[in-house]
């Protein structure tokens, strides 16, 4: 996802001389490197200096530019937080935090490297919007709302590295603030954001076996949020099932199920999100996020369990 | 009449000001808007131009930058009337959006990257950029952040102003951190220019400003007294927060007319 994120920037660059990017020592990816050599001053590694990154991106929106701030997502909303919170947030400013790695993704790198508890923090600043693309392909779409639309702040949750796009050929198009129907079904529902979409698509392969259909949707746009999207899947489906690369608290998780009462829907909601806990275990991501009982066997065998 | 008994006129009105603002709410921070009064009128009527922008890092004195942009007509007398009022729209701390405000304060240490941000939108234009701190402010880690990424992108169009009084809310800055001083060697050792003035010496600070080289973005340490002129609130660590009462408001008058 970084490389298409620079790549894509990059091309909006071009084009708009508004757009500035700031990241602070981050090794480059993509076309950062051309953008950095074809226009210095619109790309700027401020060093390991977060909390300035985040005020001079304030600065230059408040001189009408439109900024991005880059870096791996725990040192771009918590070490810089109440530069978010103040000089972002509260002014109000078409800035976007762009929170690369997020999750669990860093999974060799311990707990300092994590955020798990990234969108429940960013939700709850007011003003603040949140995109999570599934795939590359979302991401591109995220970035020209970033780019062209968006007036107010947004906190971009991006993977790393080796997504796989698979909305390529999604007939229903990306739009900021709407769940997105990503794959038909008609049994259970899936609900989820961010590159753990992949578990998803497996599970439904393996579903698809017992007879079982599969819909899953993108909740790409975590803020502002599509309940009335929610709304109609509710309608739809007696088993929703969530899976999210997040803290159960604050999450795609909290959002569901806080709905749901208010609605009092009467199907039933499994989450898969992770434990209030930190993370304190190595390995490949799998590995972190079956610790906290995100695993396809046991999603796999939960669901049956549940419909038969 | 010269520029510095014009100087001297507009900051007695500027105390006189705050000082009749402070019978009608409290919490005003006068210490530390008085220890700033001749800079920030320096910035305001003697080196700003319609394009340059400033920025009170030390957010706390905001009282100081409404009563001045009153004076300029950009904030009504109604509205400052209305300061920290139920129905109005100035409080203690300045905010984006508010007449003449270009970034909301009041927590320390970010006035100084946001003026980077806009310094680098406005790079190789003729634009200046002032904005202000206090001494205390100093003791944040971000202002060095931004000070060394300043000097690193040679953004030369900024003019920082410490408002050095000593007193931090309930201390002396100089027991805090001994080792912050002197500061001028802090940012010269960052890549900066620097200058030291009296910071209740109209000339003094227009000159060493108007004298840098432009070479390097720019310092200015502003040598103040927390209070001043009031006799019994310089140096006196209550006045960071407290309202005169009615007896203190008129002894505090009398003591700046006779100046």
């Amino acid at each position: 996802m970084r490389n298409v994120f620079a790549d894509e920037l990059y091309k909006h660059a071009i084009k708009n001389k508004k757009i500035y990017i700031l990241v602070s020592d981050i090794s480059p990816a993509g076309n950062m490197v051309s953008f950095q050599k074809k226009y210095p001053y619109r790309f700027l590694n401020v060093g390991v200096s977060e909390q300035t990154m985040i005020g001079m991106c304030a600065g230059l929106s408040i001189e009408g530019m439109k900024p991005f701030a880059y870096t791996i997502s725990t040192f771009a909303l918590y070490r810089p937080f109440e530069m978010v919170r103040n000089d972002i947030c509260y002014q109000n400013l078409p800035v976007t935090i762009v929170g690369m790695g997020a999750g669990t993704i860093y999974s060799t790198l311990g707990g300092t490297h994590l955020t798990q508890e990234d969108i429940s923090i960013a939700r709850s600043i007011p003003n603040m919007s949140i995109i999570a693309p599934c795939d590359p392909t979302e991401l591109k779409d995220a970035i020209n709302y970033c780019c062209t639309k968006s007036k107010s702040p947004v906190y971009l949750r991006i993977g790393k590295s080796g997504e796989k796009s698979f909305t390529k050929n999604c007939k229903n198009k990306w739009k900021f603030g709407k769940i997105r129907k990503i794959s038909s079904g008609n049994d259970i529902c899936f609900l989820t954001f961010g590159p753990i979409v992949k578990k998803a698509f497996d599970l439904k392969d393996n579903l698809k076996a017992q007879n079982i259909s599969t819909e899953i949707y993108s909740c790409h746009t975590l803020k502002p949020f599509d309940y009335n999207g929610l709304r109609k899947i509710f309608k739809k489906f007696k088993l929703i099932v969530i899976i999210e690369d997040h803290s159960k608290i604050g999450g795609l998780n909290s959002i569901v199920k806080t709905h749901a009462y208010e609605n009092r829907y009467n199907g039933k909601i499994i989450s898969y999100s992770l434990k209030d806990e930190f993370i304190h275990c190595y390995g490949s991501q799998d590995d972190l996020l079956e610790k906290h009982n995100i695993s396809n066997k046991k999603i796999y065998q939960n669901i049956i369990g549940k419909i038969k | 009449m010269n520029k510095s008994l014009k100087a001297k006129i507009r900051c007695k009105k500027y105390r006189k000001k705050i000082l009749e603002m402070s019978q009608s709410v409290s919490a005003l921070h006068i210490g530390g808007s008085f220890s700033s009064v001749e800079i920030v009128d320096c910035i305001y009527n003697r080196f700003k131009k319609n394009k340059d922008i400033f920025v009170l890092s030390k957010g706390h004195a905001g009282i100081l930058q409404y009563v001045i942009l009153n004076d300029l007509g950009v904030i009504k007398s109604k509205d400052l009337k209305n300061y920290q009022k139920k129905n109005g729209f100035l409080g203690v701390h300045p905010d984006y959006g508010s007449p003449g405000i270009m970034a909301s304060t009041g927590s320390l240490g970010h006035g100084l990257a946001m003026v980077a941000g806009m310094a680098l939108a406005s790079k190789n234009k003729k634009k200046y950029f002032y904005v202000l701190l206090s001494d205390g402010e100093l003791q944040e880690g971000s202002v060095w952040e931004s000070a060394l990424t300043i000097s690193s992108l040679k953004l030369n169009n900024i003019i920082a102003i410490v408002d050095n009084n000593n007193l931090q809310t309930s201390s002396w800055t100089t027991d805090t951190h001994p080792t912050l001083y002197p500061i001028d060697k802090k940012f010269k050792s960052f890549g900066w220019e620097t200058a030291k003035c009296n910071g209740h010496s109209s000339d003094d600070i227009y000159n060493k400003v108007k004298n840098r080289s432009l070479k390097k973005p720019f310092a200015l340490i502003a040598k103040t007294i927390k209070g001043y002129p009031v006799s019994f609130m310089k140096n006196v660590p209550k006045w960071h927060y407290r309202a005169p009462n009615k007896i203190e408001y008129l002894k505090a008058i009398k003591e700046i007319n006779n100046l």
